[in-house]
């Protein structure tokens, strides 16, 4: 791709000639009305209609009828790759055998049709590109269709469609898209299209499997980390034990000493060591020797935080929400409750990587990034040149789950400062050891829960959370999202949650306190703990009011139908109710996130001392679901990540220092604990949801809840552990 | 050092450092991109290679170690990426991020060699050292079962046993 795709200063027409030339067939291009705007939270619609995005491309035809689509968003497991193609394919009516897909470059045309950059994230693409995916399937069918009729000399409206074709039934005539997408690219722009009504749809809904298979399980799909470049250097950096600490003086000698290593020099996060390949590249950071000044947060230790956050939550502090009197409500005996949570790692299977290579005036970077122009205005910012000269690859990635998705592009901006210090291009690459203690955790969060019961001791009366966690968004561009000091990502799921928002009197307050650990979004954000106290603490009623924690909880969703309705649809076919296996516990929890809602039945057993996962039943409400297949998908994997942080994983810190280092002592997951899982998808046309994120957030208390009523021990700190 | 390593079939005259593991002499010497780094400590199974039909973590073992052995990569699986695991693996729409693919078909791959018509047990202990944190545990297990299938009604002889 040209670098004229990505610069956004040519005029919609050269930019068509340009990629007709490059396409080797015919690029359409086209204005797409940027109508997701009205889906944004609450604003509303705009009075008038936005200004018509630049030119721009997600679809090109080829004379040799394949069918390519550009993705403004970035692949990492969540099958964007498929969906979004389907997206055009409900409207293009094109042969699916024929599709291509390639990450867009990165640019304003690519901007999320919500925020005003290029990234992935926040379980929103389905969502997001709903119209914008089809509208682009639509105007090019159009267009097709309009260049037919001019060759034929019939209207438009005489003409049809079919697997690539255009057809025109009177005269029997046949012309196929790449052999008119030429012609169709000369003609003007529908001023607006018709969309398909849903009683149409072909393909939203339709199981459909992935495009992006065939080179995954070659070997041939590129990451970031596959990337090779013509004298190519690979460089790996030293990383101050202790966040926050800086070199002090570090002796080069003996890193220099190892063959293959060509460089060793200081960058802003440490010293970096490049070499002709990365074994001599880690070889010579293993000989290096640094003297750290180890910073203010030497003495971090999360044991004490803990403590510290525990103190912290018996005051109050910013309200999130706040309804009726709660302090009356709980002034005689209140059910007291005080849950904890690690920080964790994202721990994508892909270490941190990233490649650049830099030219006079301009450079390239290869990542699996989801945060393209974020990374692209960092690197520029860096180098001292403008954004839109600084062409960002997006490649494949090895696992995002928002640690791809960093505020201060740490891991892009490192190598934009490694290669600045080389005159060949480099990649960057972290070690499993470097990602696992190079921070940008999701936080560690204490919560402390009190709540009364109605007189009748039936339903609850009041509910007070006191969240202590860190702030994702503070003090960086994003602190916009924080409204009267109270960061959103520290409370959803609670300050939000149908069963808190219900009770007559209830209060959500935050304390966010700065560690000096960098924290970042990790799959769910926030509701990754929100899920676990509230799901819990509702158990816990439940039983205080000696009811069946189904029953207590359809009460409490009488004003959320629909979360109810996905509750009893889980709790229907996990057979809630029936006798349990001998030796095993049930647990139900349902949670709302990212527009979608789940609910999960876990069934445990405790084996060998240790809990076991045997069978969930799942439901999930995503709305409109265009990929069953994908959804089902996706329901299973953010189950399968939020179990292995229930069950396993936990990042502890000592004299500022991470304890853990890798899969040995930061556990995840591993094939033997996968349950069995069933997923029923709710059939809907509720506007589309998520589907990425809402899987994991009530994993983790279906489970606790599971193992209380088996055991009768109320788990409230993650990973889970057994007394 | 210089060695000689026969990777899918073709003897390749390298150079490299005495102790550079064999996952490194693959992608960064030879260029052969599909074996994944994944922990550098043999903990997640991304760099599973087969030498002669065996699964070894490559991250750990020098590549001196397996001079003339017969080592296979995910490059050399087969030609079209139509062996029986991975048509299983398309049929079931295993992959997600796909990072870790390569390792659990060769993992699958040396289950199906030493047993034909595995258990979910026998699935479990083979693959439960390969990670994957997109999650597709569930689907793996049953794209090994679909193909030890497709790999009996391929060679219907040589599974002998059933």
């Amino acid at each position: 791709m040209p670098r004229a795709m990505g610069s956004g200063g040519l005029s919609r027409r050269a930019f068509l000639e340009t990629g007709a030339v490059v396409g080797g067939g015919l690029l359409v291009g086209f204005f797409v009305p940027a109508g997701m705007r009205r889906f944004a939270f609450a604003q509303g619609a705009p009075a008038k209609p936005p200004a018509l995005p630049p030119a721009n491309a997600f679809l090109r035809i080829g004379s040799d009828e394949s069918v390519t689509v550009l993705l403004a968003h970035s692949e990492m497991g969540q099958g964007i790759w498929t969906t979004l193609p389907m997206l055009i394919n409900e409207e293009l009516d094109a042969d699916w055998g024929r599709f291509h897909v390639e990450h867009a470059p990165a640019a304003a045309a690519y901007h999320h049709t919500v925020f005003p950059i290029q990234m992935t994230g926040g379980s929103t693409t389905t969502w997001s590109e709903f119209d914008r995916y089809r509208q682009v399937g639509a105007v090019t069918r159009a267009l097709l269709i309009a260049a037919a009729a001019a060759q034929w000399g019939v209207a438009p409206g005489e003409c049809r469609t079919a697997k690539g074709f255009v057809l025109c039934d009177p005269g029997a005539r046949k012309a196929s898209y790449g052999s008119l997408a030429a012609a169709a690219a000369k003609l003007p722009q529908p001023a607006s299209v018709a969309l398909k009504p849903p009683g149409d749809w072909k393909v939203i809904g339709t199981p459909t499997r992935r495009l992006d298979t065939p080179e995954k399980i070659t070997g041939r799909a590129v990451f970031g980390l596959d990337v090779r470049l013509p004298g190519m250097l690979t460089a790996v950096v030293a990383h101050s034990p202790t966040f926050g600490g800086k070199v002090k003086r570090f002796d080069p000698a003996a890193a220099r000493a190892v063959p293959g290593v060509r460089a060793v020099f200081e960058v802003p996060s440490g010293v970096a060591v490049a070499a002709d390949h990365f074994w001599a590249a880690k070889c010579g950071r293993d000989a290096l020797r640094i003297d750290w000044d180890p910073g203010p947060h030497a003495g971090l230790d999360t044991a004490e935080l803990v403590e510290s956050s525990r103190r912290q939550a018996q005051s109050a502090g910013a309200v999130a929400v706040a309804a009726g009197d709660v302090e009356r409500a709980l002034a005689a005996a209140p059910l007291t409750a005080e849950y904890a949570v690690p920080f964790l790692a994202h721990a994508p299977m892909e270490p941190l990587n990233c490649t650049v290579r830099r030219a006079a005036g301009s450079c390239e970077v290869w990542t699996g990034t989801q945060f393209q122009t974020v990374d692209q205005g960092r690197v520029a910012t860096i180098l001292g040149i403008p954004p839109d000269l600084v062409e960002i690859h997006t490649t494949f990635l090895g696992g995002g789950f928002g640690r791809r998705a960093n505020i201060a592009s740490d891991f892009v901006a490192e190598a934009a400062h490694v290669a600045k210090g080389l005159d060949r291009p480099v990649k960057v690459v972290w070690t499993r050891d470097d990602d696992i203690r190079g921070g940008y955790y999701r936080p560690l969060a204490v919560h402390r829960l009190e709540a009364a019961l109605d007189p009748a001791g039936r339903a609850p009366l009041a509910w007070r959370q006191r969240i202590v966690t860190s702030s994702i968004v503070a003090g960086s561009p994003f602190a916009s999202m924080i409204k009267d000091g109270i960061d959103p990502t520290c409370v959803e799921g609670a300050a939000d949650s149908p069963y808190v928002t219900g009770i007559p009197n209830h209060r959500v307050e935050l304390h966010a306190v700065d560690t000096g650990v960098p924290v970042l979004w990790w799959r769910s954000v926030g509701h990754s703990h929100t899920a676990f106290v509230v799901e819990s603490f509702v158990d816990e009623l439940a039983h205080a009011a000696k009811r069946d924690p189904l029953v207590f909880r359809r009460a409490l969703l009488v004003k959320s139908p629909r979360v109810w309705q996905v509750l009893e649809l889980a709790a229907a076919k996990a057979g809630w109710g029936s006798p349990v296996p001998p030796g095993r516990g049930r647990g139900l929890a349902v949670h709302e996130s990212f527009g979608s809602i789940v609910a999960y039945v876990a069934e445990v057993a405790v084996e060998e001392g240790q809990i076991r996962v045997h069978r969930v039943t799942a439901a999930i409400d995503c709305g409109i679901c265009v990929n069953p297949l994908g959804v089902r998908a996706q329901v299973e994997s953010g189950l399968a990540f939020g179990l292995g942080a229930a069950l396993h994983s936990e990042l502890t810190m000592k004299e500022g220092r991470v304890v853990e280092s890798n899969f040995h002592d930061y556990q995840v997951l591993r094939l033997h604990e996968m349950p069995r899982v069933d997923v029923h998808v709710v059939r809907s046309r509720e506007r589309a949801g998520g589907a990425g994120e809402p899987g994991t957030p009530p994993i983790a208390p279906a489970v606790a809840n599971a193992v209380f009523a088996l055991t009768g021990q109320r788990l409230r700190r993650l990973p889970l552990r057994l007394a | 050092m210089n060695l000689k390593l026969t990777v899918n079939g073709q003897v390749h005259d390298v150079s490299v450092p005495d102790d550079m593991p064999l996952l490194w002499a693959l992608r960064d010497v030879l260029g052969l991109t599909g074996t994944k780094f994944g922990c550098g400590m043999a903990q997640c199974g991304a760099c599973t290679v087969l030498v002669d039909g065996s699964p070894v973590r490559s991250c750990v073992r020098p590549a001196a170690a397996f001079a003339g052995r017969a080592i296979t990569t995910i490059e050399g699986l087969s030609a079209q990426g139509d062996h029986p695991v991975q048509r299983a693996w398309t049929e079931v729409d295993v992959v997600q991020c796909g990072y870790c693919q390569s390792g659990q078909i060769l993992a699958a791959v040396a289950l199906l060699a030493a047993k034909p018509r595995p258990t979910d047990d026998d699935i479990d202990a083979a693959m439960s050292g390969n990670l994957c944190r997109c999650g597709t545990y569930q689907r793996i297990r049953a794209a090994v079962h679909r193909a030890a299938e497709l790999q009996a009604a391929a060679a219907p002889a040589a599974t002998g046993r059933s």
